[in-house]
């Protein structure tokens, strides 16, 4: 044991270097997001946002998060406190560790793997767990409505997430996230796949419990929904998990329909620029979309957000998948054709 | 011991230890988030094997589905957590019927199989042709060709289930309003656009 770990000392160092490696960027984005958030939301509704603390207000973020660490940690009595602790902490766990598939650059990737796209999908599906816990461990009526809401919701926006990422796999032939980007060198496939990226984009926002799908936290039903009793730390964690999320889906959008780090035209002063960059504005770009949503439209009923999950995004992704896969059979465009 | 082995065996003490959990513990919440761990490090078990494929649809079907859909019914159900210990005694013999009727079939398979287990190679990739293949290809080069007739007759069985669960479960209630959306879109003389004049205002007849 001891040997083992002796002789594989330089491999653990390198382990916890690319953690941070990974940690360290989405903490500075999300401080950027949650700050960019703010601010697109009070431009919409003409206010100034966040403006007192720091240039431009930019210190807001980091200053809310160190209340939030001060504060007390309060756990309710009737709570089973191990769920409740455990909660949070598996929901940044796990939107932090689907971040490392996601190709930034050619080649810029911390885990090239075969089945990248399968991996983001499922541990975004494991999402839902911390919700679910949280809901459940707090042992309150509204956190409990709130988590039930959410498992639903995610459980049904995942089918038609699942549907649109197959239409995309079968014009790449890979599941390697990497080869769906070289698979975008001609065309982004927002252009050919167009009513398959608005699907994945209001699927993105649902699965993600943003406005107008933020049902699960609905404050004018549920109080905070499964936040609810959560205070201090935990609730920074839950925030954070949300926002890296948001990102994350941000990313996947960018990968799957805006061509990831490839420059819009192949041509001299746009190619020069590095691929991380041309992500990195792509995601901009989406989020700035996501944030807009949030500002411009109004909280969706349940029943209205079931309807659309099941009874508008799952035909629709699946007439999609049907007639995606014949026209790429038919004209014999499909990789390996 | 390499890292491989001793990932190996930190995934499958996981599983065990969870899976003794699942049946031990009081609260049947508790049961189902070990049930899922023991399912995630079972995934963990598969990547180890080079069956990544595999690991991921574990993940995204047992674990992010049923096994939602299982927390979400315990959840609801409220069951009274304590158990009484006689009523473990009772199904003490039934479960070690079944038990080591699992334990006797997974020792006539593995006598009687022609693989080299030692192998790791063998293991992971059993059958030479597809040597050169990702093993997301494989599956499905052979799942949708050999294996159609069964692969398809799956889904048929599924397809029944859903729709067996569907007519048993819906009944017709009255009063309950519904929302028709195509026929709200579809009213013309209800809705009226207006441009309102600032300072003017608009009366409202």
């Amino acid at each position: 044991m001891f040997n083992l770990i002796q002789s594989n000392f330089f491999d653990l160092i390198l382990i916890i270097f690319y953690c941070i490696l990974i940690f360290i960027p989405l903490l500075l984005g999300v401080v950027l997001a949650l700050y960019a958030d703010r601010k697109i939301w009070a431009a919409v509704q003409k206010r100034r946002g966040p403006n007192v603390v720091g240039p431009y207000g930019l210190f807001q973020v980091p200053a809310d998060g160190l209340k939030f660490i001060f504060k007390e940690i309060i756990l309710p009595d009737g709570s089973d406190k191990t769920v409740f602790l455990i909660a949070p902490i598996i929901t940044l766990a796990l939107s932090i560790a689907a971040w490392a598939v996601v190709p930034v650059q050619a080649g810029v990737v911390l885990s090239n793997i075969n089945v990248g796209i399968l991996y983001i999908f499922a541990i975004s599906s494991l999402g839902v767990y911390g919700i679910l816990m949280a809901g459940w461990s707090s042992n309150s009526k509204y956190p409990f409505f709130g988590a039930l809401r959410s498992a639903a919701q995610m459980v049904s926006y995942e089918v038609s997430i699942g549907f649109v990422i197959v239409t995309v796999l079968m014009c790449v032939g890979s599941l390697n996230l990497t080869e769906i980007v070289m698979a975008q060198k001609t065309v982004w496939f927002f252009i050919p796949l167009f009513p398959m990226f608005i699907v994945f984009f209001i699927s993105a926002l649902a699965e993600t419990n943003r406005p107008p799908f933020d049902l699960p936290e609905a404050e004018s039903e549920l109080v905070a929904g499964y936040q609810t009793e959560y205070s201090g730390m935990p609730f920074v964690l839950f925030m954070f998990g949300e926002y890296i999320n948001i990102l994350l889906m941000c990313a996947m959008t960018t990968i799957l329909f805006l061509g990831g780090w490839l420059p819009p035209l192949d041509i001299f002063p746009l190619n020069a620029i590095p691929g991380f960059i041309w992500f990195i504005l792509k995601v901009t770009l989406v989020f700035y979309m996501f944030a807009m949503v949030k500002a411009f439209v109004p909280r969706y009923r349940y029943d209205q957000l079931m309807r659309l999950g099941w009874k508008v995004f799952l035909p629709l992704s699946l007439v999609a998948v049907i007639i995606t896969s014949s026209i790429l059979f038919f004209f014999e465009l499909a990789p390996g054709m | 011991m390499t890292v491989t082995q001793l990932t190996f065996y930190i995934f499958s003490s996981v599983i065990l230890l969870s899976a003794l959990m699942v049946i031990s513990a009081r609260n049947p919440v508790h049961s189902v988030l070990f049930l899922i761990l023991a399912f995630l490090n079972a995934a963990g078990i598969f990547v180890i094997l080079h069956a990544e494929f595999l690991a991921m649809i574990l993940i995204i079907v047992y674990v992010g589905a049923v096994a939602v859909l299982f927390l979400f019914v315990v959840m609801m159900l409220d069951i009274k957590t304590t158990i009484e210990k006689s009523n473990i005694l009772q199904y003490m013999p039934i479960g070690l019927f079944i038990g080591f009727v699992f334990i006797a079939e997974l020792v006539i398979v593995l006598i009687n199989t022609k693989l080299e287990l030692s192998n790791m190679q063998i293991l992971s990739n059993p059958l030479n042709k597809f040597a050169e293949l990702s093993n997301t290809k494989a599956i499905g080069s052979v799942l949708y060709t050999d294996y159609i007739l069964h692969f398809q007759l799956a889904g048929v069985i599924l397809l029944i289930a859903m729709i067996g669960s569907i007519v048993l479960t819906l009944r017709e209630r009255s009063g309950v309003k519904r929302q028709s959306v195509s026929e709200q879109l579809s009213r013309s003389s209800k809705i009226d656009l207006v441009d309102v004049k600032s300072k003017e205002g608009i009366d409202i007849k």
